[in-house]
C-alpha cells in the first residue's frame, strides 16, 4: 500500500494540543452538544430547588399580608372568620383535628400494616402473596376522593354499631360518650384514614422485610426457632428502620389527605372532648370546605394555615428520607 | 435418598407433639360458633361483639391448647400466626368492600349516554347528565401536566444519575424525596397564591395543570433515576470508548436501553395525578358545560365531579349514583393505566436485570 511505504510526516506544530486543550477533551464536556445537555439537566435540578423555594416564598407572602391583619390569635383562636373585617381566625382547632386524626389513623394503621407485610413475605402460601402485594400496590392508586365517598356513604351508616357499642362500654372515660348523632366524627376520619395509608405503609414494610438476609432467618430456624421467633429476632430488628420511615411517609399522607376528611366529616370550630361527637376539623379540610366562599383575604388565611400544613408535612418527610437514607441498601423510590 | 421405603416423617414431629394441622380451622369454627351462641344467649346486638367474642376466644383456646400439647414458645408461635392472619383479613374487608359498593353502585347510571353527555341544563337533583365535560377536562389537564413534568423529571434525572455530584446533586435529591411529600392542597394553595392572587390569571384547566404537575415531576425523577441507574455501565462505556460524545450516548444508548421502565414511571404517575381533587377544586373551579380550553375558564375534571355530585347535590340520589358511576369510571381509567405500565414494566425489562 502506498500509504504504509511513505515515513509518517511529523505532525505540524499547530495541530497538537495544548495541555489545557489536552485536559478539556479529558474532562469531556469541551463539545457543544455536551455543555447544552449538562445545561439543560442541571438547569432542570435547580428548577426544582427553586419550586420548592418559590412554594415557601409566595406561601410566606400571601400569609404574611393577612396576618397582621388578624385580631385573633393565629395559634389559639378557636374560630374562622377570614373574610370579615377585621379578620379573626386560628388554627387551634385545625391543628388539634389534624393531630388527632393521625395519631388514630397511625395507631391502627401501623400494627394492622406490619401484620399485612409480614403475611405477605412470611406466612401466606408462596402462590398467594405476589397477587396479594400486586393487589395491594393497586389499592394504593385509588384517589382519595374515592376513599372519600365510601367513607361518606357506606362506612359511616356501618360505623352507628361500633360507636353505639364504644359509648356503652367505654363512655364513662368521656373519650368515646356518643350523643347518637351521625357518625362523622374525628374517629369516624382517622379510621378513614387508616384504611388509605394501609396501602402505602404495608407495600413499604414489605420492600424491606422482604429484604431481610436470609442467612439470619435460617440460622435462626436450624437453631430450632419457631417462626415466629425467627420473625423477632431477624426479621424485624432489620426492617424497624425500614417500618419507622413507611409510617412517616403514611404520616405525611394521612397529614395531608383533604377531599376524604372533607366529604366525611361534620366540621365546626370546637373541640370536642369526645371522638365520638361531630365537629372539628383539619387543615386540608378546611382549606377545602373554606374556599368557595372566601374573598382574596380569606383565601391568604387559607394559605397561612396551608403554609402550617406545608412546614409540618416537610419536617415529617424529611425525617423520614433522612431515617431511610441512612440505610443506603433501602431506596425508597418505590413508596 | 437410598431408602426410599422409609416411611415420610414430617420433620417437626421428630421429638415433640404437635397439634393436628386442621386444629386452626377447627379452633375457629369452634370459636365463632361459641361467639354467636353466646351472642345469642346474651343479647347482644352488636355483630362487632360476637365478632370480638369469637377472636378473643380463638386467641385464648389456641395458646391454651398450644401451651398444653406443644409448649409455650410453640404456642406463641400459634398466636402469632393468627394475629398476622387477624390483620390480613381486617385490612381485606374494607379494601373489598370499597372496590365492591364502587362496582355495584357505579354500574347502575353507567351507560353510552353518560359517557358522551355533559351536566348542562341537567340540575344536581334530577336524573339524567353525564361526565363527558369531567372526561375531558381531566385528559385535557393530565396531559398538560404530563407534558410540563416529563421533560424536566427525565433532565432532572438524568443530572443526578449522569452528571450529579457534589452539593447541588444531594441538595437535589434530597428535595426530590421531601417533594413527594408535599400534600396536594398545598402544591394547589402555591399555584393560587402566584398564578391567580399575584399574577391575576382566572380560573383554567392549565392552572390546574401547574399544581398537578409539581406532584409529577417528583414521581417522574424517582422512577426514572431508578431504570438510569439499572442501565449497565459496560454500555456506556462502550459507547464512550467509540468517541461518541456524552450527550449523545445518554440520548442514543441510555435512553432507550431504559425507555421501558421510564414509560412505566411515567404511567404510574399519570395515575397518581389523574385522581387528585384538591387542586382542582382551588385551580380549575369545576364547570357543568363543556369547556375544551384548558387555558381559559374553569373547566371540569373527574375527581371533581365526583366531589361535586356528592357535596352539593343536597343528598339526591341520582346524583349519589352519578358519582359512584363517575367514580368506577376513574377507577377504571386508574386501574388500566396501572396494569399496562406493569405489563410494559415486565415486558421491557432491562435482559440484566434477572
Amino acid at each position: 500500500m502506498d500509504i504504509a511505504t511513505q515515513p509518517p510526516a511529523p505532525p505540524a506544530p499547530a495541530d497538537r494540543p495544548t495541555p489545557a486543550e489536552q485536559k478539556r477533551a479529558a474532562r469531556g464536556a469541551t463539545r457543544p452538544g455536551d455543555r447544552v445537555f449538562l445545561g439543560l439537566s442541571r438547569g432542570s435540578g435547580i428548577l426544582l430547588l427553586a419550586i420548592m423555594a418559590a412554594i415557601a416564598i409566595f406561601l410566606t407572602y400571601r400569609a404574611s399580608l393577612v396576618l397582621s391583619k388578624n385580631e385573633g390569635n393565629f395559634l389559639t383562636t378557636f374560630e374562622w372568620n377570614a373574610t370579615a373585617t377585621p379578620p379573626v381566625f386560628g388554627i387551634a382547632v385545625l391543628a388539634f383535628g389534624t393531630i388527632v386524626t393521625s395519631i388514630i389513623a397511625m395507631l391502627i394503621a401501623v400494627p394492622v400494616s406490619v401484620g399485612i407485610a409480614l403475611f405477605i413475605t412470611h406466612y401466606a402460601p408462596k402462590k398467594l402473596g405476589g397477587p396479594i402485594a400486586y393487589v395491594i400496590d393497586l389499592l394504593a392508586a385509588v384517589p382519595s376522593i374515592v376513599y372519600g365517598l365510601w367513607g361518606a356513604l357506606f362506612l359511616v351508616p356501618h360505623l352507628e354499631g361500633l360507636f353505639g357499642w364504644l359509648d356503652d362500654y367505654f363512655g364513662w372515660t368521656g373519650i368515646f360518650a356518643w350523643q347518637g348523632g351521625a357518625p362523622r366524627t374525628l374517629l369516624t376520619v382517622g379510621i378513614l384514614l387508616a384504611i388509605m395509608i394501609l396501602p402505602i405503609i404495608t407495600n413499604v414494610s414489605r420492600e424491606v422485610f422482604r429484604q431481610a438476609p436470609q442467612m439470619h432467618q435460617e440460622a435462626a430456624l436450624a437453631l430450632g426457632a419457631t417462626r415466629w421467633e425467627v420473625i423477632r429476632m431477624s426479621v424485624i430488628p432489620f426492617g424497624r428502620s425500614g417500618v419507622i420511615s413507611a409510617s412517616m411517609l403514611g404520616l405525611g399522607r394521612a397529614l395531608g389527605e383533604t377531599m376524604a376528611v372533607a366529604t366525611v366529616l361534620s366540621p365546626d370550630f370546637l373541640i370536642h372532648a369526645s371522638l365520638l361527637d361531630p365537629g372539628g376539623g383539619t387543615f386540608a379540610q378546611n382549606i377545602a370546605a373554606k374556599f368557595s366562599e372566601a374573598n382574596d383575604q380569606g383565601r391568604d388565611a387559607l394559605i397561612a394555615s396551608g403554609l402550617v400544613l406545608f412546614v409540618i408535612t416537610l419536617l415529617v418527610n424529611g425525617a423520614a428520607r433522612l431515617i431511610i437514607a441512612r440505610r443506603k441498601e433501602y431506596s425508597g423510590a418505590n413508596a | 435418598m437410598s431408602h426410599a421405603t422409609v416411611p415420610v416423617k414430617r420433620p417437626d414431629s421428630l421429638s415433640a407433639a404437635r397439634l393436628p394441622r386442621w386444629s386452626p380451622w377447627a379452633i375457629a369454627i369452634g370459636s365463632v360458633a361459641a361467639g354467636c351462641a353466646i351472642g345469642l344467649g346474651a343479647g347482644l346486638d352488636s355483630r362487632i361483639q360476637w365478632g370480638l367474642i369469637a377472636a378473643l376466644l380463638f386467641v385464648g383456646v389456641t395458646y391454651a391448647l398450644g401451651a398444653k400439647v406443644e409448649g409455650r414458645r410453640q404456642a406463641k408461635d400459634r398466636v402469632a400466626t393468627s394475629l398476622v392472619w387477624v390483620a390480613f383479613i381486617l385490612a381485606v374487608i374494607p379494601l373489598a368492600s370499597l372496590v365492591y359498593e364502587t362496582v355495584a353502585r357505579g354500574i347502575k347510571v353507567l351507560d353510552v349516554y353518560f359517557l358522551t353527555h355533559s351536566m348542562g341544563f341537567v340540575t344536581s337533583y334530577e336524573p339524567g347528565g353525564g361526565i363527558y365535560h369531567a372526561i375531558l377536562g381531566t385528559l385535557e389537564q393530565v396531559g398538560l401536566a404530563t407534558l410540563i413534568s416529563v421533560p424536566i423529571g427525565l433532565l432532572t434525572a438524568i443530572y443526578l444519575v449522569e452528571y450529579g455530584r457534589g452539593k447541588l446533586a444531594k441538595a437535589v435529591t434530597f428535595f426530590v424525596d421531601v417533594m413527594t411529600g408535599i400534600p396536594s392542597i398545598v402544591a394547589g394553595l402555591f399555584i393560587l397564591s402566584f398564578w391567580i392572587l399575584i399574577l391575576g390569571f382566572g380560573y383554567s384547566g392549565f392552572a390546574g395543570s401547574m399544581a398537578l404537575s409539581i406532584l409529577m415531576i417528583p414521581v417522574v425523577v424517582r422512577s426514572t433515576e431508578e431504570m438510569l441507574k439499572l442501565v449497565p455501565n459496560e454500555l456506556r462505556e462502550a459507547s464512550l470508548a467509540l468517541g461518541v460524545p456524552k450527550w449523545r450516548t445518554i440520548l442514543k444508548v441510555v435512553l432507550p436501553t431504559s425507555i421501558g421502565g421510564i414509560t412505566t414511571g411515567v404511567m404510574l404517575a399519570v395515575a397518581r395525578i389523574a385522581g387528585e381533587t384538591a387542586p382542582v377544586l382551588l385551580l380549575v373551579f369545576g364547570n357543568p358545560l363543556i369547556n375544551g380550553n384548558p387555558f381559559s375558564g374553569p373547566q371540569a375534571s373527574l375527581p371533581l365531579y365526583i366531589y361535586d355530585q356528592y357535596a352539593k347535590s343536597g343528598g339526591s340520589q341520582a346524583a349519589y349514583d352519578r358519582a359512584w358511576a363517575a367514580a368506577l369510571v376513574l377507577i377504571a381509567f386508574i386501574m388500566i393505566l396501572n396494569l399496562v405500565a406493569r405489563g410494559i414494566a415486565r415486558w421491557k425489562a432491562p435482559k440484566s436485570g434477572r
